[in-house]
């Protein structure tokens, strides 16, 4: 099912950036739609540093990156964006003129297509992708015998099952595959585990009990003709190596960001970032912005408060391209009842 | 002020010249060797990871809880350590390491 979606803008990035720009966006009656390949709203704050504090917002002596993804959510409500999480921009095919952009934006996941009359780019630092551990050959395996994500248990039902890792992925797998593997066998560097304490507990009494291999190690190899996997060289501490049987092997490395997409849009990339104008953030092709860590320019600063400014400046030229013909007045919330209509606290 | 030797994935030997406080990471990342360093020092994504010449591991602090965590997310040798988690001194002049292969 192909869903189509007209909107004034598409963001691409939930992140503290994004969320900020459909504030800005809102004041001057733009509607958006925000994409992230998250399953939840937040990026970098909310996935690599929840619990960390953050002492250079403005306004905020500290706040944990939770906080102001939680914070930016409640002050962004009055203007309900819709959000499209789990789902990663595809393709962006121009459809307009320079001085009348427009947009068809296509989803990968779930196949939502958007038409817009400009596309903001916030997307830090890409899209959050799987970390894939530097194996030789690795990639031949990809699909068949190696997955950095279980989305159908039953593709492993019967399986010789090697997880690979010590979070709460790794762990969690292992006690939810371990009843239908043919043989699970868990593999970690060390013996620690960053994991929920009770499933940790699991696995260890699954391993006493004699259902399923603990092994600490690391993976050197992979044996079998590609892309059959049969096996992978284990690694010690001490030097010495085995080998794990297996007809899968599934890493649960974490998440990395890759530039993705991003490359085949026709914009000017540089050192996968892109560069834009200090007025307006506009990239190479008018109509698509960048704002945030993705963006580049003389004097450029990866600071969450700079992307703040950012989207504020986008959002003028924005309203140009989706109002031609409306004079825009700049007003403060303080003082502006219009704008306060907007934001729901007008007397 | 001192130095430190940072060898590349393509084996070449470099000389930077350090400065005091700051993160191994960012020394290497501002004299624009190719260290992601995601995060920004923050400790959360193993990107600045790299391998220390055994003579040097001992004067290094050892690795915190957090960084071990963060370690299990590459493929690790005896040596390995995240660059971000260095924090530089005189003591770690001529310190030598080696990056790790990108994406591990």
């Amino acid at each position: 099912m192909t869903d189509n979606i007209e909107t004034d803008v598409v963001i691409i990035g939930a992140g503290p950036v994004g969320l900020f720009a459909v504030f800005e966006l809102g004041l001057l009656d733009i509607k958006c739609h925000v994409v992230d390949i998250l399953p939840k709203v937040g990026g970098q704050c909310a996935e690599l540093y929840p619990e960390k504090p953050i002492y250079d917002i403005p306004g905020f002596p500290m706040v944990t990156g939770q906080a102001l993804v939680d914070n930016l959510m409640a002050q962004i409500e009055p203007f309900h964006p819709t959000f499209h999480l789990n789902e990663m921009v595809e393709s962006v095919e121009s459809l307009g003129t320079p001085e009348a952009p427009l947009f068809r934006v296509k989803t990968s996941e779930n196949e939502t297509t958007f038409t817009c009359k400009a596309l903001i780019i916030a997307a830090g630092g890409g899209s959050f992708q799987p970390k894939k551990p530097p194996i030789e050959h690795i990639e031949a395996y990809e699909g068949t015998g190696v997955f950095y994500a279980v989305r159908h248990m039953q593709m492993f039902r019967d399986k010789r099952i090697l997880i690979v890792g010590g979070g709460d992925s790794a762990l969690d797998w292992t006690v939810n595959l371990q009843p239908i593997a043919k043989r699970l066998t868990l593999l970690h560097r060390r013996d620690a585990f960053r994991a929920a304490p009770h499933t940790v507990e699991k696995m260890r009494s699954l391993v006493a009990s004699g259902d399923m291999d603990l092994h600490l190690g690391q993976v050197t190899t992979l044996k079998g003709e590609a892309p059959v996997l049969e096996g992978a060289v284990i690694k010690k501490d001490d030097g010495s190596t085995f080998d794990v049987d297996c007809d899968v092997m599934l890493p649960f490395f974490g998440l990395t960001m890759k530039v993705g997409p991003i490359a085949d849009w026709g914009l000017n990339l540089h050192e996968n970032l892109i560069p834009v104008d200090t007025e307006k953030f506009e990239t190479n092709v008018p109509g698509i912005f960048a704002i945030g860590d993705i963006n580049t320019y003389p004097g450029k600063l990866k600071l969450i408060l700079s992307g703040f400014h950012e989207g504020a400046l986008a959002a003028q030229k924005v309203h140009r391209y989706v109002y031609p013909e409306k004079r825009l007045l700049f007003q403060y919330t303080t003082s502006s009842t219009s704008l306060q209509k907007k934001l729901g606290v007008a007397a | 002020m001192g130095v430190i030797h940072v060898t590349d994935r393509e084996g070449q030997r470099h000389t930077l010249e350090a400065i005091e406080g700051w993160r191994v990471m960012e020394i290497i990342r501002d004299w624009g060797l190719p260290i992601e360093g995601l995060c920004g020092g923050a400790c959360e994504c193993a990107t600045c990871h790299v391998f220390v010449n055994e003579d040097w591991l001992e004067k290094l602090y050892p690795a915190s809880d957090e960084e071990e965590d963060q370690l299990d997310t590459v493929i690790t040798q005896a040596n390995s350590r995240l660059s971000c988690q260095i924090i530089w001194t005189p003591d770690l002049d001529g310190l030598e390491l080696t990056l790790a292969p990108a994406g591990g």
